[in-house]
């Protein structure tokens, strides 16, 4: 009798506990384990991922008294359209995700928008730059980096000061964010009178760049702005090396940066490229870790650098976590109005959403530089060369 | 055709489909539901080459993406609802295969399938070069386009029951030309052409009319799918890959019957969905469904209806 | 002009790889009848055991082209028995779902394996410059192997008594038999054969680009493109049809947006089924 009594009572307590229990949140997103896209998805996954450790060790997200642990759903989206569809419907209906945060890749973020709008939950977005993303009239969408149409700004101006007179090719990917990104600085590069020698996309999937080099040669370019994401942007550089193409000036998107890119060796020296954030950036953050605390974990806990797409991983939990903290609610329509009003900085940079309902969630505030290779002491190592003022070495031309 | 118990049947079964997920508010069920109803509409249809006509139409997807992009392209650069712009592309893909038809179809058997892909292949790079269709970026629908049905949680019920509407279109008229004169052509076509056409068929007509007639649906439901999607670029609208799926699904059911390719592609749309998130099978798909045709070629080449009606023969009065 | 010699010398010598791969599907289908659609499938093989023997056991590159003939021509016997065999005789759609299924398990197998992520080789060989124009040593060491390796395949065919019995099988199956030709082991060897030239095309092209488990349908539509321009059955007609297609492709080049090619690609193959079926080169059919 004691005995049940006792366990009556033991259960009681157990039952009586929810005030101590932590309940969880759920986050949703998709990454690119496999497929072209997977070298930088899966980078920006480890920085969800990082983040979410680091909140839950502290004891999850604190929101209105309670404690809510993350909890992170994911699938592998293998880099494919048909496949983000399926599966952010997937995470909505059958995962109940509360708030999703995008896959990586302007084209792939596009397809999660469409969905996550038709179901109107908050999605940040990290990984994309395309701006026309946020211009077909969505409510829900927050971006992080930095719009395509800044991309190579700073590399032509970088470009001009070494040779004011420069034989520029455009040879990009033809997807979305590529073509965005040459469509604006084609645009500057006409409007100051500037040659273009050569101006070619190329499918995503193509390996063989002989043909557009040799374009190039014909056309004595002596600089080249372009590429697109790792996979072609790394073939791309390789073969400009074995074919000696002679291209004095090359901005590459996206490919650089990965630490990965230091494969090329040789072929990698003098290669820039525009960063939405680099390890030498000197952001002191509102809140959250630094610079110097962020590189330092994610180097301990996973054996290489980060590269921005880690740190747009990172960044994209954190954002969220405040705003839902600073709201008071997991409601989504507070927490949307939250990241809103919001402006801060953080170890990725400053952070500001447009609420202009033509172009909502656009990011406004966040700035780029470019980082090129360039040999110290008989290693590769990535340097900022613009703007000036963030600047670590010369540029190498 | 309307006083055998079959068709009668068929409405049933799509109502059925249609309306539970409704009823029962499940959103998940529903979006399986709707992708299995797209595979049933393309091996139905492509049975019509296939299983009547035997001309095997590898790039049958062609139908699928260009009634997607015609459909999208008028909702939005011309702003129309989505109904009338679906039909519109139905129309304008089945004349464009009529078109086609008239150059491919004098070749035979291997050669008729290959030019099918070269077809598709051609076509989906001419999208990829035409700006006016967004190129390679593809046309990305602005979420006003939900209205006109009513905001996007309506909409894509509303699509939803479009497409089951369309699926059940697709049998019926499976079996509507199974009993007629052109059905009757067409089979003999498929036994032997050369026979039939010295038997009066008129083969190279009924040829064209079935290539025409088969991309007529397709191209209807790519224009519903893809404004449900709000998306449609060149790479997934015009994936070979789904193309042979299809094949494989009229295959898996029994080509040439009404219910064998429905009933082949929503087996295997389950088993692809069950697998595309069983974390440790999602890379295992391809080879199962490999395996899977590999012994229904060698082995059942009827398909599931075939076998059914091979051990059961009273099943094929019934199930057809 | 120079700009335009330069794209099509470097055409020509991809174009030999194209061939070369072309010739092994022309030889299974001018053999028995059957379109190999595991095609594609094979050329991945051959370009992972290239990254097999280079990257993993650290061997030198060149020397996976022999390996891979060997171990292609056992693989190609064990498909031949495992899919085709069965399906010899049988309508063609039998043969295409069959070699389609192959393909699939393949590629399954290959993808769980390998992912779809994208692997590379570097494979370093002196290239060639002449007037600003460098063509790398690979595409010119592969474009040789490949015109080494038909030259091979012609000696097989036309100088040895399996030659003769595969010729003779393509022929007439049936005389063949009466002849005392064991046709069923022939059609096996003819199938090992075809797929080991498709798996050497695989490692070649694997030492020149990138390459990821997907790549092998790309090159399997080039495959089809070059066979009707040579002519089924026919492999000398494979290996200048492919030399023709690449030459297609670097004369295009400077002329044309790259995007625009393939579609001059597939409209020449949908427009040569239809004008030519025998092909271009079936005069020189030897």
């Amino acid at each position: 009798m004691k005995k049940t009594l006792y366990l009556l009572a033991a259960s009681m307590l157990f039952a009586a506990s929810p005030a101590f229990a932590q309940e969880t949140i759920t986050i949703g997103f998709t990454a690119s384990q496999t497929g072209a896209l997977n070298n930088d998805s899966t980078a920006q996954m480890r920085g969800i991922e990082l983040w979410r450790d680091d909140v839950n060790a502290k004891g999850g997200i604190k929101v209105g008294g309670k404690s809510y642990t993350v909890k992170l759903v994911s699938y592998d989206d293998e880099s494919q359209n048909t496949r983000v569809q399926q599966l952010y419907t997937r995470l909505i209906t059958q995962d109940k995700a509360q708030f999703l945060i995008s896959p990586y890749s302007s084209g792939l973020v596009a397809t999660a928008a469409i969905i996550s709008e038709q179901y109107g939950k908050v999605m940040i977005t990290t990984g994309g730059a395309l701006e026309k993303t946020y211009q077909l009239g969505n409510k829900n969408l927050f971006q992080l980096y930095t719009g395509s149409s800044q991309y190579l700004a700073g590399a032509l101006q970088a470009l001009k000061e070494k040779n004011p007179t420069p034989h520029v090719a455009f040879v990009y990917e033809d997807d979305p964010f590529s073509k965005a990104v040459v469509a604006a600085v084609r645009e500057t590069a006409k409007k100051q009178g500037d040659v273009i020698a050569a101006d070619e996309s190329y499918a995503g999937s193509t390996t063989d760049f002989s043909p557009v080099i040799n374009k190039m040669i014909a056309a004595k370019a002596d600089a080249l702005l372009g590429g697109g994401h790792y996979a072609d942007g790394a073939t791309l550089a390789r073969q400009l090396h074995e074919q000696k193409a002679g291209v004095k000036w090359i901005t590459l998107l996206v490919a650089p940066d990965s630490p990965k890119f230091a494969e090329l060796g040789d072929a990698a020296v003098g290669i820039s490229v525009p960063s939405q954030w680099e390890p030498e950036a000197a952001y002191k953050p509102d809140f959250g870790p630094t610079v110097a605390q962020f590189t330092k974990e994610f180097t301990d806990k996973y054996k290489i650098g980060p590269a921005y797409h880690a740190a747009g991983g990172y960044a994209a939990g954190l954002i969220l976590q405040h705003a839902m903290e600073k709201a008071g609610s997991i409601e989504p329509a507070k927490v949307a109005a939250e990241l809103n009003a919001m402006d801060v900085t953080t170890f990725f940079g400053r952070t500001k959403f447009s609420n202009d309902p033509k172009s909502h969630g656009l990011q406004i505030a966040h700035d780029m530089v470019l980082a090129q290779w360039q040999k110290k002491d008989g290693k590769l190592v990535k340097e900022v060369i613009w703007p000036k003022a963030a600047k670590t070495a010369d540029p190498l031309y | 055709m309307w006083r055998r118990p079959f068709p009668w049947f068929i409405v049933a079964a799509a109502l059925l489909y249609a309306l539970y997920p409704y009823f029962a508010d499940d959103v998940g069920l529903r979006e399986s539901l709707l992708l299995a109803a797209v595979y049933i509409i393309l091996a139905s249809n492509l049975n019509l080459m296939i299983g009547y006509a035997g001309y095997v139409n590898f790039g049958n997807i062609v139908f699928f993406g260009l009634g997607g992009y015609v459909c999208l392209y008028l909702v939005t650069a011309l702003q129309w609802n989505v109904i009338p712009a679906a039909l519109v592309a139905g129309v304008a893909v089945s004349a464009l295969a009529l078109l086609f038809g008239l150059g491919i179809l004098r070749l035979r058997g291997a050669f008729f399938a290959l030019a099918t892909i070269g077809v598709n292949q051609a076509i989906q790079q001419l999208v990829v070069n035409f700006e006016p269709w967004g190129g390679a970026t593809g046309i990305y629908l602005s979420l006003d386009s939900y209205g006109s049905l009513g905001g996007p949680m309506q909409a894509l019920w509303t699509t939803y029951l479009l497409i089951v509407a369309v699926t059940a279109a697709s049998l019926l008229a499976s079996y509507a030309i199974r009993n007629s004169k052109f059905g009757l052509g067409l089979l003999a076509i498929g036994q032997n052409e050369d026979a039939a056409s010295v038997l009066g068929v008129p083969t190279p007509l009924y040829k064209a009319m079935v290539y025409s007639a088969s991309a007529f649906l397709p191209a209807v439901a790519g224009g519903l799918y893809f404004f449900k999607s709000g998306i449609i670029e060149p790479t997934s609208a015009f994936n070979l890959q789904t193309s042979i799926e299809a094949i494989v699904m009229v295959m898996l059911g029994g080509s040439g019957t009404i219910l064998g390719p429905a009933l082949g592609a929503f087996l295997y749309e389950e088993l692809r969905g069950f697998l595309l998130t069983a974390q440790s099978f999602s890379q295992f798909q391809l080879v199962i469904a490999g395996a899977l045709l590999l012994l229904i070629v060698q082995f059942v080449p009827g398909g599931l209806l075939g076998w059914l009606h091979q051990h059961w023969p009273k099943t094929r009065r019934w199930l057809e | 002009m120079i700009g335009i010699l330069a794209s099509v010398i470097d055409g020509i010598l991809i174009g030999a790889v194209y061939g070369l791969a072309a010739m092994g599907l022309t030889l299974i289908w001018g053999v028995m009848n059957v379109i190999n659609l595991a095609h594609g499938a094979i050329v991945v093989i051959g370009m992972f055991v290239l990254y097999t023997v280079a990257n993993m056991l650290g061997l030198h590159p060149y020397g996976a082209v022999p390996l891979m003939i060997v171990f292609g021509f056992v693989v190609g016997i064990a498909l031949y028995w495992i899919g085709v065999h069965r399906m010899i005789g049988r309508p063609e759609l039998m043969s295409l779902l069959s070699t389609f299924a192959l393909n699939m398990v393949l590629i399954g197998l290959g993808t769980a394996w390998w992912t779809t992520s994208p692997y590379n080789v570097q494979v370093s060989m002196p290239g060639v410059s002449w007037r600003g124009y460098t063509f790398t040593g690979t595409h010119i060491t592969a474009a040789a192997l490949a015109v080494v390796i038909a030259g091979l395949l012609y000696l097989l065919l036309y100088h040895t008594r399996i030659g003769k019995a595969v010729r003779a099988v393509a022929t007439n199956r049936e005389a063949a038999e009466l002849c005392g030709i064991p046709t069923t082991q022939v059609l096996a060897m003819a199938f090992g054969l075809g797929v080991a030239l498709a798996g050497v095309s695989g490692t070649l092209i694997a030492t020149m680009f990138p390459f990821t488990v997907l790549s092998g349908e790309a090159y399997q539509l080039k495959s089809f493109v070059v066979t009707v321009l040579g002519g089924l059955g026919n492999p000398a007609g494979a290996l200048m049809g492919g030399i023709a297609l690449g030459l297609i492709e670097g004369l295009a080049t400077p002329f044309m947006p790259l995007s625009w090619i393939p579609i001059v690609e597939f409209g020449l193959f949908v427009f040569c089924l239809i004008a030519f079926p025998r092909g271009i080169f079936s005069f020189t059919k030897a």
